[in-house]
């Protein structure tokens, strides 16, 4: 499902819809038929031996959800301690992964054309997780690629 | 594909299955008519089947089949294994065209004629020519030589169908029309279904869970009682949905007879099978895992365990060769034993082999029995046959197997007689899902152990405290002395690298597993009680973890990691081959009575000195500027006390930047003797050939083929403390004890006898039995005798026996001391009247023993 929709068409006249989240106060958009769940705060269990992305398991409903820490999957600095956080879920496979973001924002719908691929100013490891950007007033937006974003191999 | 099609195949393949098992048996018993009907009906519906959808190409071999049958059972075709062969071909060719169907839907191009050509020749009772070779028979062997890990092969063309649907329970099934007698009911269920089912249960049984312990913190609530009934509704619940998918391993089984049948023809031997216990039931997710690895078996046994007809017959063997499969379960577990009686697992090869690979070295393969080197076979990279054959003997087998059958939670293990045979015995818990778990907790995590694994808690203490086990450091591995085995130890904080700083605390909790054939002490902070919980895998991305099988959600709704013993022992090399190495070479002398480890060192000059190992306590390397003065003495700062340093060499050496010291300890007494170089740890007889006078050494003895001075323990702990073995003072007024020691070995009574004096016991020796029985005929009275066993002319036992039997000395307490502690050597001793039976070198062990048996306190 995430491989129709996170790839806005080029051209096409018609309007993607996306949760908006931030992350070390850069905006990002995951294409909102992928969020599953938004969560509050939660008890995480740290997995060890884990890679060091991978942030804990936590309890969801009953089922267990592997959470993805997103400012170490794109190499931010580490959120300074009293910062809060939220979990936005998606489902990939039949598991389930919480991405540990800063804040969850509004759902907004976006036009299409007004897509533009990454500029060179976004730090490499966005053009390797971001599909492109969208412009809003004063700031970018960047659309994330959630299958690269859970290719976590072994060695991260 | 539409529904008529999925019906047709699921059905069709099920036949086909049957039909294999059907045809060996008419071999083996041509006149036996109801098998004969059984086969033409099955051939006969396919063929009906196939015309009514539109497939022509399977309708015309088939038919071309039922031609064959139909003339059998007239009676004018006799049903000789020729004759079964063409018709077994035929079936692979279904079975061919089948698998093209389900995967397009529509029948693959092809070309039966020369089939259908031989199929009409032999109905027409014209010589069958030889069976068709390569191309058919190469499906079933191409899939099963295939590199690939063994599990991963799609078992044959049957499998392809997605809509696998559960075959109905162990009766046959209710098809025949002619006996249409109300069998027992079935019914289809597709394995979805039954999945989600389970998924739900699952499910059920945590909330369930949940719930009772919401109810524990709360007594006396209205909930209790319905509560209380939904746990045991929910708990039959899901006992009954296991049933649904358990199936009789004889699924497993159902395609042995045609290939073990087919092996025999194209290797020429006879073999037979028999199968037992074939309606034992186990977890369809468990029979899917192990149905692989059991063919490979089978195919192994059939290539190269068998002998070829005339080996057998020479070497007084029946000619037919058997193997056998027997399975049966045995406290929640399945076993199930494969076994032959062939030719047995060659030694020599292996270990030629084993070398050639690098696997070993010769110095390894010296020190390990048969029965070790044959464990060789489940390394990876392994195989001796000299020709790799389609069959087997690629060299990916055993491992494979191996590490299938211990990723599931289950162990397999092999006897194996040179000329006799060779077994197998697999052995795997019974279900998956739900299972047993010990929750522990290390470094403030918790984890859950399968409480399969679980042998036994032990309770130890880092420091000697007299009650509890001690856990000690052999070259730098922790390990426990546990009655009569070494058992190495591996801290969980360090394994999952939690973090915590190593706790000095006293106390520590260590969970005996088991792996394989060997065991492992898991030391962690606390532990917690048994639960069941619901095993769900590990996300994809952490499934490269080995120390976990899976995560769970505990009763009070945290997620916490289930701990896998086998990938634990891998890890840290435990169990890979018998015992990690350091541990052996210390087992290895508790175990032979002639055998001491030593441990050799170096002071003062390059002759090697030697003490024994289980003397010690650790071995230490102080850094310089630890070493610090007291009074004009050397001391160091250890283990929050100060503990005096006895320089053995006289003078202490202040160039080099560390100091090894080895540490000895009795008790709350601490002494660490300053050494010039720690060399090795060697296991040889302790014979002191040249005594001498010097103090501090009791004389020379060879040990590792070198002249090496061994060093009078006693000496050096009084250097320490002056007063090591005159620190209890004697009760006034209380007579001491007399204790008489019997013991050959003049460095074990040096030893001995001091230490037991310090504790307040009047101590004579006797060097040797018939000594000792001197002194009894002499009239000398003791009030307790502790003794050797192992002593030439008359041994421990014999003694005791004598003392027993009759005299003074008939009802004292005798403990025997000794280094063979073998289960078999403690009744042994018991046996010959011996009160207690003591390890030779636990001081700490024999003065409580001799407490005990003298029940009365003693000052020490």
């Amino acid at each position: 499902m995430s491989d129709v929709l996170d790839r806005p068409q080029a051209g096409a006249c018609d309007e993607q819809v996306f949760v908006t989240l931030t992350v070390a106060d850069q905006l990002c958009g995951i294409p909102v038929l992928c969020v599953r769940d938004i969560l509050g705060e939660q008890v995480i269990t740290r997995i060890p031996l884990a890679p060091q992305e991978v942030a804990g398991s936590l309890n969801l409903r009953g089922r267990i959800v592997t959470a993805v820490d997103l400012r170490r999957r794109l190499r931010l600095p580490a959120a300074p301690p009293g910062t809060p956080r939220m979990f936005v879920v998606t489902e990939q496979g039949g598991e389930l992964y919480a991405l540990l973001v800063d804040q969850v924002a509004e759902v907004m719908s976006l036009k299409a054309d007004a897509f533009e691929p990454s500029p060179p100013t976004l730090p490499p490891e966005w053009s390797r997780f971001s599909a492109g950007v969208y412009r809003l007033d004063g700031k970018l937006l960047a659309v994330l690629d959630v299958g690269r974003l859970l290719a976590l191999s072994a060695g991260g | 594909m539409d529904d008529l099609l999925a019906d047709f195949l699921t059905e069709t393949s099920e036949s086909l299955a049957e039909l294999d098992v059907a045809l060996v048996k008419l071999e083996r018993t041509p006149d036996d008519s109801n098998t004969l009907s059984l086969i033409f009906r099955l051939v006969h519906t396919i063929k009906g089947t196939c015309g009514f959808l539109g497939l022509p190409r399977l309708e015309r071999v088939a038919h071309a089949a039922e031609n064959v049958l139909g003339k059998v059972r007239d009676g004018s075709l006799p049903a000789v294994p020729d004759t079964i062969s063409i018709v077994l071909t035929a079936l692979d060719r279904v079975k061919l065209i089948l698998t093209g169907l389900s995967a397009t839907g529509a029948e693959p191009g092809g070309d039966d004629a020369a089939l259908i050509a031989e199929l009409g020749a032999v109905a027409a009772g014209r010589p069958a020519p030889a069976p068709a070779p390569a191309t058919v028979s190469a499906v079933p062997a191409a899939v099963q030589a295939a590199p690939e890990p063994v599990a991963a092969v799609p078992a044959a063309p049957l499998a392809a169908p997605r809509t696998n649907a559960v075959p109905p329970a162990p009766e046959p099934p209710a098809e025949p029309p002619a006996d249409a007698v109300a069998g027992p009911q079935t019914i289809r269920v597709t394995v979805d279904v039954l999945e989600d089912l389970m998924t739900l249960v699952s499910e059920l049984v945590l909330t369930r869970n949940q719930l009772l312990q919401l109810a524990r913190n709360r007594d006396g609530t209205d909930f209790a009682v319905p509560l209380q009934r939904l746990s045991h509704i929910t708990s039959d619940l899901q006992e009954g949905v296991m049933k649904t998918r358990m199936q009789p391993i004889g699924n497993a089984w159902n395609k042995l007879p045609r290939i073990v049948r087919d092996l025999s023809h194209d290797m020429g031997k006879k073999i037979e099978l028999v199968m037992l216990g074939a309606e034992t039931e186990l977890d369809r997710q468990v029979l899917e895992l192990i149905k692989d690895p059991l063919i490979h078996m089978v195919r192994n046994s059939a290539d190269h365990g068998l002998e070829a007809t005339a080996d057998r017959r020479a070497a007084g063997k029946p000619e037919a060769g058997r193997i056998s499969l027997n399975a049966f379960h045995e406290g929640g577990h399945i076993i199930i034993e494969v076994s032959d009686d062939g030719r047995g697992l060659p030694v020599d090869r292996i270990r030629a082999k084993v070398l050639a690979n690098g696997l070993a070295t010769e110095a390894e393969l010296a020190t390990l029995t048969d029965a070790q080197i044959q464990r060789f076979i489940f390394r990876a990279g392994f195989s001796t046959a000299t020709t790799v054959t389609a069959v087997s003997g690629r060299g990916v087998g055993m491992d494979v197997v191996k590490t299938n059958i211990e990723k599931i939670g289950g162990s397999i293990d092999l006897k194996s007689e040179p000329g006799r045979g060779t077994a197998f015995t697999i052995k795997i818990p019974l279900t998956l899902a739900i299972i047993s778990a010990l929750i522990v907790e290390s470094a403030g995590e918790r984890f859950a152990i399968p409480q399969i694994s679980v042998v036994e808690l032990v309770r130890a203490n880092r420091r000697a405290d007299g009650t509890n086990p001690v856990i000690e450091r052999i070259n730098d591995t922790p390990v426990l002395r546990l009655r009569d085995r070494l058992l190495p130890l591996v801290n969980l904080n360090d394994l999952l690298a939690l973090g915590a700083a190593a706790r000095e605390t006293d106390g520590a909790y260590i969970v005996v597993a088991q792996i394989g054939a060997s065991m492992l002490g898991i030391v962690v902070d606390r532990v917690f009680d048994t639960e069941e919980i619901v095993v769900k895998p590990v996300a994809p991305i952490l499934r490269h973890i080995t120390m976990f099988s899976g995560n769970t959600i505990l009763g009070d709704g945290s997620v916490i990691m289930i701990l896998d013993p086998n990938g634990i022992a891998r890890a840290t090399g435990i169990g890979a081959s018998g015992e990690s190495k350091a541990v052996s070479t210390a087992a290895g002398s508790a175990q032979s009575a002639d055998r001491t480890a030593m441990l050799l060192f170096r002071s003062g000059s390059t002759q090697p000195m030697a003490v024994p190992l289980g003397l010690v306590a650790r071995l230490e390397d102080f850094r310089r500027e630890a070493v610090e003065t007291s009074c004009g003495a050397p001391v160091t700062q250890y283990r929050g006390r100060l503990m005096p340093l006895v320089p053995m060499s006289g003078r202490v050496d202040s160039a080099a930047p560390t100091q090894p010291v080895l540490v000895f300890v009795d008790g709350d007494r601490a002494m660490g003797l300053m050494v010039d170089e720690i060399v090795d740890v060697i296991e040889d007889r302790l014979h002191i050939e040249m005594s001498t006078a010097r103090p501090g050494m009791l004389g020379t003895a060879v040990i590792g083929g070198r002249a090496t001075d061994v060093i009078d323990t006693g000496y050096w702990l009084e250097q320490a403390w002056k007063d090591w073995f005159h620190d209890k003072p004697k009760q006034a007024g209380a007579r001491p004890r007399r204790v008489l020691v019997v013991e050959d070995s003049d460095f074990f009574r040096q030893l001995i006898v001091p230490s037991l004096g310090a504790a307040g016991y009047e101590v004579s020796g006797a060097a040797s039995a018939a000594e000792a029985l001197r002194l009894r005929d002499a009239g000398e009275s003791f009030d307790a005798i502790v003794s050797d066993i192992c002593m030439p002319d008359m041994d421990g036992n014999a003694f005791a026996r004598t003392v027993r039997a009759s005299g003074a000395w008939a009802k004292l307490p005798m403990i025997a001391l000794s280094a063979r502690a073998e289960q078999q050597d403690v009744d042994a001793g018991r046996d010959a009247g011996f009160t207690d039976y003591v390890a030779k070198f636990q001081r700490e062990a024999l003065l409580a023993s001799l407490q005990q048996c003298l029940a009365e306190p003693v000052a020490a």
